[in-house]
């Protein structure tokens, strides 16, 4: 299956990422070959097969409602290039 | 031409449990920045999410009270966008196999009932908070909110104007207070919903193209937004425009809506049942006991005030609308049996006031509005006076007796210093004797006023009336 440059602008797009035209040919031709091999997995006859919705196999796990301490929040911050007042600073947002 | 307008509504409760929907951070509001936050709210690597159960039986106590159907096995799914206040980069929600399913609600709009579909209830955590920095041209972002449960409830298209969205709306509120799921507090965001709106020509069956309008927080806002799309739309198609699907704001203190995406980034989630969380299987004995221990809904109360206490369905509404007056009006009837008079008391004065003042509750125990009704059906206190007594309870939260004895209000119903009234007002206002003779009726009105203000207030307005036609009919 081939991917279209539009397909993937738009999924560029999705992930807030902007291609050159250039890049835009060669990873339209890298995603078309990762999409190709993952149709493989299409070959294999699921007939009969339930959807699957968890990989866990498990159900109902649960907490119960009681409060637990936070964390410090310096530590919390401790990874953000900026901060200011006690919170995480990131760039203008527009939209 | 006359339009038809179709609108469908997105409602979004936080939930008041104790503790976040995958995480034991505490949801209570208004903490500094950053501090009800741990791994698991802020999306660090690795942090593992898990269930509150609370969350599930709130979801399914709404759903119930909503007339859902329930479903058995259910399971979470990542919703991914893009956002800073989204940490993950993706809303743990529920895309096909939400909690509840096709519900609905009686809504009631001047006397017209009207049942509104509602499609679906889910399950999902609220994202945090951009406080946008004046200086830097950034923005800081505080996470208490991140990972707080919500429930959405999705309605079918099945509301035709601004009013109809409004008491759908009020509905909700009122069954989530009743069955304490969540505090509804709008001005606190706990509450709010996202309006899809289309116009069709009368008698058109399909739909138009419709608009999304996001993050209504009150009423006001939700009725004004909902006014200002349909002449927007219609005004649009009239000029020969086209209708553009899209996602839009509104900006309360300007009264505008303003489009906020364009339809080239047009959402495309990417949804997938989260690996992280296990799937939620319920048996119906867990269900019917949530459906057996539901506490008494809006609907129920109302017929009782109707049946029982005899109160006008136009009263009945109003005070069921809000689980805290219902509560209020309870409590006051336990005391006093003019349940009218009550309830005349809380649709006047006691709503305006609580609107002027802001507040969300009443400063005075719902005891005390009894002995003052009670004071006035005995005859102790005018009502002209009762009313000035109630805006003293407000102010001090005091028993209204104590407020009457204190500063003295007794009415005055004895004959003999009615009398006096009488004749005193009588000798300063000759002129309004020859006009009453002349037959002038009002001038009976002016001398009762005349009378009322000599008195302070106090005296039996109905003696005065009584009193004063016996003497200019002399």
């Amino acid at each position: 299956m081939n991917i279209t440059k539009e397909e993937l602008k738009h999924i560029a797009n999705l992930s807030n990422l902007y291609f050159s035209d250039e890049e835009l040919e060669k990873y339209t031709k890298d995603m078309s070959s990762v999409v190709e091999f993952a149709n493989e997995l299409s070959k294999i006859d699921t007939q009969g097969v339930e959807i699957t919705t968890s990989i866990l196999g498990e159900y109902n796990i649960f907490r119960k409602d009681e409060v637990k301490e936070s964390f410090d929040r310096d530590i919390l911050l401790q990874n953000a290039p900026e901060q200011g007042d006690g919170m995480f600073k990131i760039p203008k947002v527009i939209g | 031409m006359e339009y038809e307008v179709v609108i469908g509504l997105e409602v979004h409760a936080e939930l008041a449990t104790k503790t976040k929907i995958f995480c034991g951070c505490s949801t209570q509001f208004g903490g500094e920045p950053n501090t009800h936050c741990c791994p698991v709210c802020t999306g660090m690597p690795g942090a593992l999410p898990v269930l509150n159960e609370k969350v599930v039986e709130y979801a399914i106590k709404a759903g119930l009270a909503m007339n859902c159907d329930i479903e058995q096995n259910s399971k979470q799914d990542r919703k991914n966008y893009f956002y800073p206040d989204l940490p993950k980069a993706y809303q743990i929600s529920q895309y096909d196999l939400p909690l509840c399913k096709n519900g609905h609600l009686e809504i009631d709009v001047d006397g017209q009932k009207k049942n509104i579909g509602i499609t679906r209830i889910h399950i999902e955590e609220d994202a945090g908070k951009l406080n946008h920095d004046e200086f830097g041209g950034g923005a800081l972002v505080d996470l208490n909110r991140a990972c707080v449960p919500l429930i959405e409830i999705v309605s079918e298209p099945d509301m035709r104007s601004s009013a109809e969205a409004k008491a759908y709306v009020e509905k909700i509120k009122a069954i989530l207070e009743y069955l304490e799921v969540s505090d509804c507090k709008m001005q606190e965001g706990s509450l709010r919903a996202d309006v899809n709106l289309s116009i069709r020509p009368k008698g058109e069956t399909k739909f138009g193209t419709r608009t999304e309008t996001k993050n209504l927080n009150s009423f006001k806002a939700i009725t004004r937004a909902i006014e200002f799309e349909i002449k927007r739309q219609i005004e649009a198609v009239e000029n020969g425009e086209e209708i553009i699907q899209e996602t839009r704001r509104w900006d309360d203190d300007r009264g505008i809506g303003y489009a906020m995406r364009g339809k080239e980034d047009a959402h495309d989630y990417r949804y997938f049942p989260d690996p992280d969380l296990a799937l939620i299987k319920l048996s119906a004995e867990y269900i019917n006991n949530i459906r057996e221990n539901l506490p008494e809904l809006p609907d129920s109360r109302k017929q009782k005030y109707i049946n029982e206490l005899g109160l006008p369905e136009y009263d009945a509404n109003i005070i069921t609308g809000s689980k805290m007056l219902a509560d209020f009006f309870d409590e006051a009837t336990k005391y006093c049996d003019n349940a009218k008079s009550i309830s005349n008391w809380i649709m006047g004065d006691l709503l305006r006031i609580l609107t002027e003042k802001e507040l969300e509750q009443v400063p005075f125990k719902p005891e005390y509005l009894a002995k003052l009704v009670v004071m006035i059906d005995s005859g102790k206190i005018s009502s002209a006076i009762a009313k000035k007594v109630f805006e003293d309870m407000f102010e001090t939260g005091e028993n209204p007796e104590d407020i009457v004895t204190k500063k003295g209000l007794v009415q005055i119903s004895d004959e003999g210093a009615i009398k006096e009234i009488v004749l005193k007002v009588l000798e300063n206002n000759p002129q309004s004797i020859i006009d009453f003779k002349a037959g002038k009726d009002k001038a009976l009105g002016f001398l009762v006023g005349q009378a009322m203000k000599e008195s302070r207030g106090k005296a039996n307005p109905q003696m005065l009336n009584k009193m004063f036609l016996e003497e200019l009919n002399k």
